[in-house]
């Protein structure tokens, strides 16, 4: 064998074994991203979905497993489980979705801040979010339940807090960085202001990291959520929500009619690995990042 | 050197818990409603002579920083005060559910170490299908919530094959233990996939490292170069990580003891929260924030003692 013709068969061999890997890639990328559409759908339109008032009781069918009628079953009051899921979905994404966001701007804005004035502001920034980062999640959405009463509203303010020393640690090590790149300095050569800059060039250029960054937090962020709702300093009742729903739930375990806990805790791991394959996998893309 | 970094974390440590403390006195200092209607309960607007009485026995009119100051140097005494709710010393109610949180944490960190280390090392050294099997299993655990995990051990060990209690504490050492081993279970298991997952990748990276392939070329027994080159270069990341577990653990408990019934602090915080009984999550809202500090600090200088890499003089 020449060695031009083992160059080929490797060469042949690698292409092979890359298409693979990238159609592998693609395949859970694509499964996972239609996971999350689905279930973005779902709650869009779960009004138009459901085949039941989430919140219509029925003590003629309590606590009944799947059936025609009832295609998952009813909880212990004979609430439809599947219309709960439906419309469950939408505080059990839209809150997540505004801590993420919340946290992605503020912590953002407070990284840019500390990495372009320096000095006293970025120690002062920094100390303060180090006092946040020491402070659980968790303790703080009990602080904030005792202070203003268990809600759903609470449990996403103060999870943004308790977010934001993460976002801002990852962005202002980034913003530093940028801030010494030459083309700040020629720009500022050119005579533009400091807000112009950072608001025009600096920003945009942090763009992906923080959406990246956002993208991977929403699926953790979810589950967060709905560990609050879970132990009660979320969403209260009779809301329809997954973390709730587990809960509410928990009791007919024993009883044994597990199916509202059991498919409640089923949608949020479901949409919890399709979320977190979907950032991971966009997160490579974006880097340029083929490990 | 090292003196000089372990006095300026213990500093750091200090001064961040201090912070902490007025953070969690002056926000709840904050909550709306007056603590003694709360105290004389009833629907009827109370009499304002008892009111007054009660403002002077607990000190509510003084200025923010004589309360503060009165409650922290109490914590440090021990004497946290009264909970409304519970009609009984703070102190008392925390000294009697300490033990099962304390002993529900070991039993998770146990489990982490034993399973999690175990697992990501074999995944390491072997490679191949076992990483791939371990990698796939751990990715999956670590996206289950500690609540959904909890619910399903519970109807699949409790209820289907009736193995494990799954409520209460039960009553000396060896039933307390039967009794925690599903809420511990629950508490560990996506840390344990995350710690697994850590170690896999931190043998994984030492196994390629030229250090250990000039080790193996020199012909040094393969159970040597795992012992000396391997584990105890990969023995950095790992504890790290499990450190980062516990503290993860401190938080998380309240979730696992609240869905099994345990009568530890954790559900104490939520259900005193829950009553809006200040005194209670004051209390314990700062054991929390120490207990996680204090675990974060010394990890950090357990890390670096390990790794002579660590910059421990000058700026990091």
């Amino acid at each position: 064998m020449t060695s031009y013709q083992l160059a080929s068969v490797v060469g042949r061999r690698a292409r092979a074994a890359r298409l693979r890997r990238l159609l592998r890639g693609k395949l859970v990328l694509v499964a996972a991203g239609a996971v999350v559409a689905l279930v973005v759908l779902a709650a869009v339109f779960a009004p138009l979905i459901a085949p039941y008032d989430p919140n219509a009781v029925d003590p003629m069918a309590v606590s009944q497993g799947s059936s025609a009628a009832h295609w998952l079953g009813t909880d212990d009051t004979g609430r439809d489980i599947a219309s709960r899921l439906l419309h469950g979905a939408r505080p059990s994404l839209l809150a997540p979705l505004v801590v993420t966001v919340g946290a992605g701007l503020v912590g953002t804005a407070l990284a840019v801040a500390a990495a372009w004035l320096g000095g006293w502001w970025d120690r002062a920034i920094t100390a303060v979010l180090d006092v946040v980062f020491g402070f659980p999640g968790l303790v703080l959405a009990v602080v904030g339940a005792a202070v203003f009463g268990a809600g759903l509203k609470i449990a996403v303010l103060t999870l943004t807090i308790a977010y934001l020393p993460y976002v801002a640690r990852v962005v202002r090590g980034s913003a530093l960085k940028e801030r010494n790149l030459p083309y700040v300095a020629a720009l500022r050569m050119l005579g533009l202001g400091g807000g112009r800059i950072v608001l025009r060039h600096v920003v945009p250029n942090l763009l992906p990291l923080v959406l990246v960054q956002t993208a991977t937090a929403f699926g953790y962020t979810l589950l967060d959520v709905a560990a609050f709702s879970f132990i009660g300093l979320g969403a209260q009742p009779p809301t329809a929500e997954w973390g709730l729903m587990v809960a509410q739930g928990a009791p007919g375990i024993l009883a044994g009619a597990p199916q509202e806990s059991l498919y409640a805790g089923l949608a949020i791991v479901v949409f919890v690995v399709a979320c977190s394959l979907l950032g991971a996998g966009l997160s490579q893309r974006l880097t340029g990042g083929e490990r | 050197m090292i003196w000089r970094f372990l006095a300026r974390r213990t500093v750091a440590l200090l001064a961040t818990l201090l912070v902490a403390s007025v953070v969690i006195y002056g926000g709840l200092f904050l909550a709306p409603g007056d603590p003694a209607t709360l105290l004389v309960g009833g629907g009827k607007p109370p009499n304002p002579q008892l009111l007054a009485e009660i403002h002077r026995q607990y000190h509510l009119d003084d200025p923010f920083y004589a309360q503060y100051w009165r409650w922290l140097t109490g914590m440090l005494h021990g004497d946290a005060g009264q909970s409304l709710s519970y009609h009984d010393q703070v102190s008392h109610l925390i000294t009697a559910r300490i033990g099962t949180t304390a002993l529900l944490i070991g039993y998770a960190t146990v489990l982490i170490v034993l399973f999690g280390v175990s697992a990501g090392v074999v995944a390491g050294l072997r490679g191949g299908r076992t990483a791939t099997a371990v990698t796939a299993a751990t990715t999956t655990l670590m996206a289950v919530p500690t609540f959904v995990s909890a619910v399903l051990l519970i109807w699949l060990f409790a209820v289907r094959l009736n193995w494990l209690p799954a409520y209460g504490n039960g009553t000396g050492l060896a039933d307390q233990l039967t009794h925690l081993t599903l809420p511990a279970i629950a508490l560990a298991v996506s840390w344990l996939a995350y710690v697994a997952q850590v170690t896999r990748s931190a043998v994984d990276g030492e196994q390629r490292a030229e250090h250990v392939q000039t080790a193996r070329s020199r012909g040094i027994p393969e159970r040597l170069v795992v012992r000396k080159h391997i584990l105890r270069n990969a023995s950095g990341p790992i504890l790290s990580v499990a450190g980062v577990a516990v503290a993860g653990l401190i938080a998380g408990c309240s979730v696992v003891e609240q869905t099994f019934g345990l009568n530890g602090v954790g559900a104490l915080l939520i259900q005193s929260a829950a009553k809006q009984d200040l005194a209670v999550v004051q209390a314990l809202a700062l054991l929390t924030v120490v207990a996680f500090a204090v675990v974060n600090t010394l990890v950090d200088l357990a890390t670096a003692a390990l790794d002579h890499r660590v910059p421990v003089g000058g700026a990091a």
